[in-house]
């Protein structure tokens, strides 16, 4: 039985998340006695694909086609069904990202397997059950799935699995053709339109993120979370009524009907916590709350706070941070 | 355009979560159930676009037993034209799948919509498996989606920004928002929502390929640790020498 990951590239890099899938693949591959290969899909170097061998990949399969650099949702499909066979691979393991869940669930139809997602710890393996702990009811209980198929496909959380880091370990990098052909891009996007990362950290990929709701009172009092995020090297981010009065844009928006973050460090700034905005941040490691009412119930859900007016606590913190040593 | 939309019955947002004393099944008992919130979206927009088209049907589906119609009969009331229920507990998500593509393909239905996920089981699965089985493309997660005769053009979130995508109908796309305002029933369409055809049928295919061995709730949070405003400065330490996550 052989293990088979998906890792996403982007500017030529390996994502964090991916990183993540990879250390997850190699663990189980492990635990299965058997080794992990992975596949790329994105635009990748040869350099960072060989650096795979420190997260525990034996080998990395790439296709150069050009017209892969975007997500298309047929052709990632085919290629990594291709490798998958190829490898003669049982157990899948790719990202819970907007990309590994469009391919994932196509996959789990198309090479009859059971699929689990938002999976967030390695999996119980005992004889012949495979049983793994996902997050359910939106971040307010977790279950236990027994993947009753040959075939398994794993999605795996972000930041639930510690990345490993054996240095000077590579992976040996093998071109791979799936002999996609046009027919393959049919879906392909006409455009792509990437946000303009300000503070250079993206959202879903983030370890840290500030985030501000509507006790920020307005727009123009952005930079607050900004200077914050920045010190941090956080992301920056906003509950709902913030998106919906278009104080900052949807794509920052977190929460039931947003993104979903857990980040080791979430600092709510102004936000009274809504359960609707628990359920996007409930599972970061450590939440911080700051807000002039004591009584706002996101106080219940966090870990540190600070009962203040944000103006005026804002500029302190970011002023400790940039002391830190 | 034959528009079919897929709805979840879901426990309301503000339930506190339960389970049965086997902890393999969620505790219903006192709980109100309520349309998947981001299916909500699919619904209106299929609405929306049927207006625009001036012609064309919405069909409301639900894989479940007879205690979702309620939530069934709102959407019809919300503006849907007739429903089917595919009457089985929705056990996993290939088994639902599978409900959604014999019904797609028997009905002929030329745009399959259904929300990002359910906010119960979390899967975002059931569209690129209905879109493989059907094999036809899939668009997840849309936050816009516009049509000009068959063909749509739709905004597909990605990690970090944005796709747009053009497909030719049939299709299946997971929506989102931004794509439109969830409309809620006026008084009219309540009415007219009782006289609705809502067709039950037995499922078909083959069973689920997974199974919940058991729910468990996360562990409690310790409780807040509150830093005086004044010396807002310490909590940085803390982050960092306590906490360890700076």
């Amino acid at each position: 039985m052989s293990v088979l990951v998906v890792v996403e590239c982007d500017n030529g890099e390996v994502k964090k998340s991916s990183l993540e899938v990879a250390s997850y693949g190699s663990q189980v591959a492990q635990l299965l006695g058997t080794t992990a290969t992975a596949v790329a899909v994105g635009e990748a170097s040869e350099a960072s694909l060989a650096s795979l061998g420190e997260q525990g990949i034996s080998k990395v399969l790439y296709d150069a086609e050009p017209r892969l650099k975007d997500f298309v949702n047929s052709a990632y499909t085919k290629l990594i069904a291709a490798a998958a066979e190829k490898e003669g691979a049982q157990l899948l393991v790719l990202a819970n990202s907007n990309i590994g869940a469009a391919v994932g669930s196509r996959l789990s139809v198309r090479l009859k397997a059971s699929l689990a997602t938002n999976v967030v710890e390695l999996p119980k393996i005992n004889g012949g059950s495979f049983t793994v702990k996902r997050g359910a009811f939106s971040g307010k209980a977790f279950a236990d799935v027994v993947l009753t198929g040959d075939r398994k496909i794993i999605a795996v959380k972000k930041n639930s699995i510690e990345a490993l880091h054996n240095a000077g370990q590579t992976a040996q990098v093998e071109s791979f053709s799936a002999g996609l052909s046009d027919a393959d891009f049919t879906d392909a996007p006409k455009q792509v339109i990437m946000q303009d990362q300000a503070g250079g950290v993206l959202l879903p990929e983030a370890d840290r993120v500030v985030s501000g709701g509507r006790g920020m009172k307005g727009p123009e009092n952005w930079n607050l979370i900004e200077d914050l995020a920045k010190a941090l090297g956080a992301a920056t981010a906003c509950s709902k009524p913030v998106s919906d009065v278009d104080w900052r844009p949807h794509h920052e928006h977190v929460g039931q009907t947003g993104i979903t973050v857990s980040p080791n460090l979430y600092i709510a700034c102004g936000i009274s916590g809504a359960i609707q905005h628990l359920a996007g941040v409930n599972s970061s490691k450590v939440i911080v709350v700051i807000n002039k009412d004591p009584e706002a119930p996101f106080f219940k859900a966090a870990d540190y706070g600070i009962v203040g007016d944000v103006f005026e606590v804002l500029p302190k913190l970011t002023q400790a941070v940039k002391e830190l040593s | 355009m034959k528009f079919l939309v897929c709805i979840s019955n879901v426990p309301d947002t503000t339930t506190k979560i339960t389970f049965t004393p086997d902890n393999k099944e969620f505790n219903k008992a006192g709980v109100q159930f309520v349309i998947n919130p981001w299916d909500e979206y699919a619904l209106t927009r299929a609405i929306e676009l049927k207006e625009q088209q001036g012609s064309g049907t919405v069909t409301v589906l639900n894989v479940g037993e007879a205690d979702t119609e309620p939530n069934i009969r709102k959407a019809l009331a919300i503006g849907a034209d007739d429903a089917i229920r595919v009457n089985a507990k929705p056990t996993d998500a290939y088994f639902v799948a599978q409900q959604i593509a014999a019904v797609a393909k028997e009905g002929g239905y030329e745009v399959i919509l259904m929300g990002k996920e359910s906010i119960d089981y979390n899967g975002f699965q059931v569209h690129g498996m209905v879109g493989e089985l059907l094999g036809i493309p899939t668009v997840a997660p849309a936050m816009k989606l516009d049509m000009s005769g068959s063909t749509a053009t739709l905004e597909r979130e990605i990690e970090g920004g944005k796709e747009i995508v053009e497909v030719s109908a049939p299709f299946v796309a997971s929506c989102q928002q931004p794509m439109c305002e969830p409309r809620i029933p006026n008084m009219r369409g309540i009415m007219t929502a009782r006289t609705k055809p809502l067709k039950v049928v037995e499922p078909m295919g083959e069973g689920a390929r997974t199974e919940v061995a058991e729910y468990a709730l996360p562990p409690k949070k310790q409780g807040v640790k509150l830093i005086p405003a004044e010396s807002a400065g310490d909590l940085i330490r803390l982050l960092r020498n306590e906490a360890k996550v700076i």
